[in-house]
């Protein structure tokens, strides 16, 4: 299958014709499983691209009488090659030649120098071959005379079977070692490194609002950057899938286009689900701005899930990507194996740019919920936390952001409303002890109005009362100032009255002493002057 | 002369290399040995004729193919071990 590619890739990719040369298949089989790949091969054999070539060996038809060669084979190789001048040759899978020609040492010797001669020829040769119980392959031979071995293999671990891809050796390239997983799809087959060998992504500073205006606030007044994964974690119905949907629904409000992982609703129940809050997803997904690619968990291996959801990303080319959940995707698998795949899914969207928000179930309600199962909370660039707070015979929805690198975020705890209109979120009451939130916050909330009421009222009775009092005192003043200036008249009165009694006294004074002939620079008369 | 055809063999050969002139050496001795007069060979050079390779399926060379009677039989190598190829032509030795 994958010389197939090979072989019809470069026909058609790199205009290098191809000879596909089987032992196994005949070219009518063949053919109709290129078909299911997607690819025609009879168009291509009859652009005189391709030349499918079926040889046919019968051991009980053959007789061994002697020496001889392989070189048939190279003719008739040889002469496919020259007919269409082709660059590609596939043998498929040479491992038949040994079933079907009893003398082994000659076939290696052949088989060496047919090596030999595809490479004076320059012609890039893809031979398969079965693997072998110890070696591997089963003749043990590609091993060494072949400049790049690839193994496949099939592997089945927790009822669920991977296909993986190893590159052995390739002389005179740096090529990596590990183990890829890959899928035979429709369009092919497709390869996705287990870890992208550098750490280099762009960053970008734009930001991207996530459609709740509440929760932007939270995370810096301006939401997510664009290119940076969300992981939205919480216990069963905190409303992760919601925030996911909203999400998803502000970007294409924004004409961007959304890609939608499902891995528990199917796209025609979470489009009826999210219209219950206000959240209308079906014209988006009519317009061709959301795809939503709803699939069994179980389908696949991890890998597999995501080799596909790649695909689907090179195809979509979304700038958004919701996976809803993640969690479910690491069903049967232990977290040493899901963390590294799941980077590679991140690392894989970061480089393209895009904004990626997974949700993720954490078991329970009560225990410690900064715990991810999944182990990846520290790829994450924001990571919201919903949970729910069973307090009062009721239970309600908070959210808070964990942690948002590069913005400063609100460290405050916000109760999540899901309404018909979508999705808000209110602030909780925040008493000096502890955090109320639904009916609780509500009836806190009423407690305080009426306490602030009394308040209200007992300061304008003080009021009242202080103006009564500086009314009062006001009064006195009055009557002080009064009393005050009725004395003064008094005073001034009785100093009138009294001057008064002096000059008379006085003139009698005089009288008298000039009745008695008294002279005028006595004491008196200063006294009177005075 | 139904005998003449009774066997039809054809002998596919790539030039003149050692193994091909050994094999039709061979060919036309054990013939004569003991078809004499019942068979009819064509040899075929795969160098001047490679289109005809993918006909018989021939991969090894030399490659006698025995094209009557049926079913169709083919003895590959340069047909030194008579024994053998009588039994790939399936003719009982005289």
């Amino acid at each position: 299958m994958l010389a197939l590619e090979f072989l019809v890739r470069g026909v058609t990719q790199y205009g290098e014709p191809g000879v596909f040369m089987m032992f196994e298949e005949n070219a009518a089989e063949l053919t109709a499983n290129a078909r299911s790949l997607g690819f025609d091969l009879d168009r291509l054999a009859a652009r005189k691209k391709l030349i499918l070539d079926h040889v046919y060996i019968e051991r009980s038809e053959i007789e061994e009488t002697g020496a001889y060669d392989l070189e048939g084979l190279f003719i008739r190789l040889g002469h496919a090659v020259d007919a269409i001048g082709a660059k590609r040759v596939v043998l498929d899978t040479v491992e038949a030649l040994f079933s079907g020609l009893p003398n082994h040492a000659i076939l290696r010797a052949e088989l060496r120098r047919l090596f030999r001669w595809l490479k004076d020829r320059g012609l890039t040769a893809v031979i398969t071959g079965e693997r072998g119980e110890h070696s591997l392959t089963r003749y043990g031979l590609e091993e060494y005379v072949a400049d790049c071995v690839i193994v496949l293999d099939q592997r089945i671990q927790e009822q669920i079977s991977t296909r993986r891809l190893r590159v052995l050796k390739y002389r005179g390239s740096a090529h990596g070692t590990n183990e890829y997983p890959f899928l035979i799809g429709e369009r092919g087959i497709s390869v996705l490194p287990i870890t992208s060998l550098r750490l280099d992504h762009p960053a970008s500073a734009k930001r991207i609002p996530t459609g709740i205006a509440r929760l932007d606030e939270m995370l810096g007044g301006k939401g997510v950057f664009r290119g940076s994964s969300v992981l939205v974690s919480g216990a069963p119905g905190t409303g992760k899938s919601s925030v996911g949907a909203k999400f998803a629904d502000t970007a294409c409000r924004r004409g961007e286009r959304v890609l939608l992982f499902s891995y528990e609703e199917s796209s025609a129940q979470i489009v009826r689900n999210m219209g219950s809050i206000g959240i209308d997803l079906e014209p988006w997904v009519k317009k061709g701005l959301l795809r939503i690619h709803a699939s069994r968990p179980t389908l696949y291996g991890l890998e597999q899930h995501l080799v596909m959801m790649h695909d689907a990303v090179s195809d979509f080319r979304p700038s958004v990507v919701v996976v809803d959940p993640i969690s479910n995707l690491s069903l049967h698998r232990n977290a040493s194996e899901v963390r590294p795949t799941l980077m590679r899914l991140i690392d894989f969207l970061k480089q393209q740019q895009i904004t990626t928000l997974f949700t993720s179930l954490t078991p329970g309600s009560g225990e410690t919920l900064e715990d991810s199962q999944l182990g990846v909370s520290s790829l994450m660039d924001t990571w919201l936390l919903l949970r729910n707070v069973e307090f009062n015979g009721e239970r309600n929805r908070t959210i808070y952001v964990l942690k948002s690198r590069g913005m400063a975020h609100s460290n405050q705890v916000r109760e999540f409303v899901l309404g018909d209109k979508g999705i808000d979120l209110v602030d909780v009451y925040l008493g000096a002890e502890r955090v109320l939130t639904g009916t609780a916050r509500v009836a806190q909330e009423a407690l305080e109005h009426a306490a602030a009421v009394l308040r209200e009222e007992d300061h304008q009775r003080k009021l009242g009362r202080l103006a009564n009092r500086q009314k009062e005192i006001g009064d006195q003043i009055a009557a002080l100032r009064a009393e005050a200036e009725f004395e003064a008249a008094e005073l001034a009165f009785t100093i009138a009255r009294e001057n008064g009694q002096q000059c008379t006294r006085q003139q009698s004074t005089h009288v008298m002493a000039q009745l008695r002939g008294a002279d005028d620079a006595g004491p008196s008369g200063k006294q009177g002057k005075r | 002369m139904s005998a003449a055809l009774a066997f039809e063999l054809r002998l596919y050969v790539a030039g003149q290399t050692v193994k091909s002139l050994a094999a039709c050496a061979n060919l036309k001795r054990i013939c004569e040995k003991h078809l004499a007069g019942q068979y009819r060979i064509e040899i075929i050079d795969l160098t001047k004729n490679p289109k005809l390779a993918a006909g018989d399926q021939i991969l090894a060379l030399p490659t006698l193919v025995r094209r009557l009677p049926k079913p169709v039989k083919k003895i590959i190598g340069d047909l030194s071990n008579e024994e053998r190829v009588l039994v790939g032509l399936d003719v009982r030795p005289i």
